[in-house]
């Protein structure tokens, strides 16, 4: 096979043997978007052997000038983003195997996936799921990378277990979202300035240099021309129920899961049943040609137009409502459509 | 008063006395940010009470959810 990597090779403190340790990793990045698809590439091209990404939407327009791994036919085809995101990665390097999970990651997931990996990339796009990862990188002592961004604004910071202090020590109560990818907006260059950070200190722990890693936690305006890099390690507390002497992992309870989830960069809701089911999209298709709405179905999911609203049913059971944030608009929606 | 944030020299209106009013200034929630005021963390129960002065160096990191 062709030498793909004789260039960081060459880097000294990857070297070789650090190439080696790269092919045996295999690194869980949660989210698909921009801070996914980005990781995700950019781990794939430095030889990282496995990869485990997954998402639960599905490509859309809005989402091609900063997710870099999917093109206008993911977008014309619904696509989910970890099945487009799959293709095109093996395309980039057929050598890595990756593992592509379309759904909601909960705590029952996340038990099964977070046991096989060597690091966790969070590529989310809420406080509520990072604190789950939080809780579950403390559970398993992984490393985990968290990585935001909003507008030309972005942080990461490497939360190491029984070193550096945790997401939960560092936010205390969980803030209620602020600004988001859908009130401010969001510049792809701060996305990959969000990812540079992620991915370095990611080759870091793969290969094992863990004295490399910043420790301090790093955030950037790149329109205002802001820098800093703030050393937190004395807000690492005794009593976090996260990371502390008495671990609880508030985050892992059953359940404290919601059903109704307003996505980030996206008039959005999305709902998922309570059980988890296995939705028949062609039993669904010939009941909603029935009425007066638009309905188009392809392999993956099935659309349905109603007005201004566009509801989007999965396999899986979970339906994401376009058109509103109105939570109970969007249940009032689903209902006329699954009773 | 002029104060460097984020490595940025900024001007500050009278107003802006104590860490909570910089805090204000810039629209941000309390709970959401880390605030280092010449190389030390300031408490978040301490915001209110921290006086800042002339030359300081504040860095300011909030917390975002987007990705």
């Amino acid at each position: 096979m062709e030498d793909c990597f004789s260039r960081q090779k060459l880097f000294a403190p990857i070297g070789e043997k650090g190439q080696v340790k790269l092919s045996q990793k295999h690194v869980f990045i949660l989210g698909a978007g921009a801070l996914g698809t980005a990781n995700a590439e950019q781990l794939v091209r430095a030889g990282v052997g496995q990869i485990t990404i997954a998402d639960r939407d599905y490509v859309d327009w809005s989402n091609l000038q900063r997710q870099q791994l999917y093109a206008e036919e993911d977008a014309r085809n619904a696509v989910p983003k970890a099945i487009a995101a799959k293709k095109r990665l093996n395309a980039i390097h057929s050598g890595a195997t990756i593992h592509e999970v379309v759904g909601d990651m909960g705590v029952e997931e996340l038990h099964e996936i977070i046991p096989e990996v060597d690091l966790i990339i969070d590529a989310t796009d809420n406080f509520e799921t990072r604190m789950k990862v939080n809780d579950i990188a403390q559970f398993y002592k992984k490393t985990w990378i968290y990585g935001a961004c909003v507008g030309s604004y972005g942080l990461s910071f490497t939360v190491v277990p029984e070193k550096t202090p945790c997401l939960h020590c560092l936010l205390g109560v969980l803030p209620s979202e602020g600004a988001t990818c859908d009130t401010a907006g969001i510049i792809s260059p701060a996305v990959q300035m969000v990812v540079a950070h992620q991915v370095t200190e990611a080759m870091k722990v793969l290969v094992g240099d863990y004295e490399a890693l910043r420790s301090k936690i790093v955030s950037f305006d790149l329109w205002k021309n802001e820098f800093s890099s703030v050393d937190v390690s004395s807000l690492k507390k005794g009593a976090c129920p996260s990371c502390g002497e008495i671990q609880q992992y508030p985050y892992l309870k059953e359940d404290s899961q919601t059903k109704t989830t307003v996505l980030c960069g996206r008039d959005t809701v999305q709902i998922r049943p309570m059980e988890t089911m296995k939705r028949d999209l062609e039993v669904l298709n010939r009941i909603l040609l029935r009425t007066s709405g638009e309905v188009k179905k392809t392999p993956y999911v099935l659309m349905y137009q109603q007005g201004p609203y566009r509801l989007v049913f999965f396999q899986d059971g979970r339906v994401l409502v376009h058109g509103t944030k109105d939570v109970g608009k969007a249940k009032s929606l689903y209902n006329q459509c699954v009773g | 008063m002029t104060i460097q944030v984020n490595g940025k020299q900024i001007d500050l209106p009278q107003s802006v006395n104590h860490i909570s009013d910089l805090l204000n200034h810039y629209n941000l929630q309390s709970n959401q940010v880390i605030v280092e005021l010449n190389q030390a963390i300031v408490d978040q129960k301490l915001h209110a009470d921290t006086q800042i002065q002339n030359g300081d160096q504040v860095e300011l990191v909030h917390f975002v959810g987007g990705g």
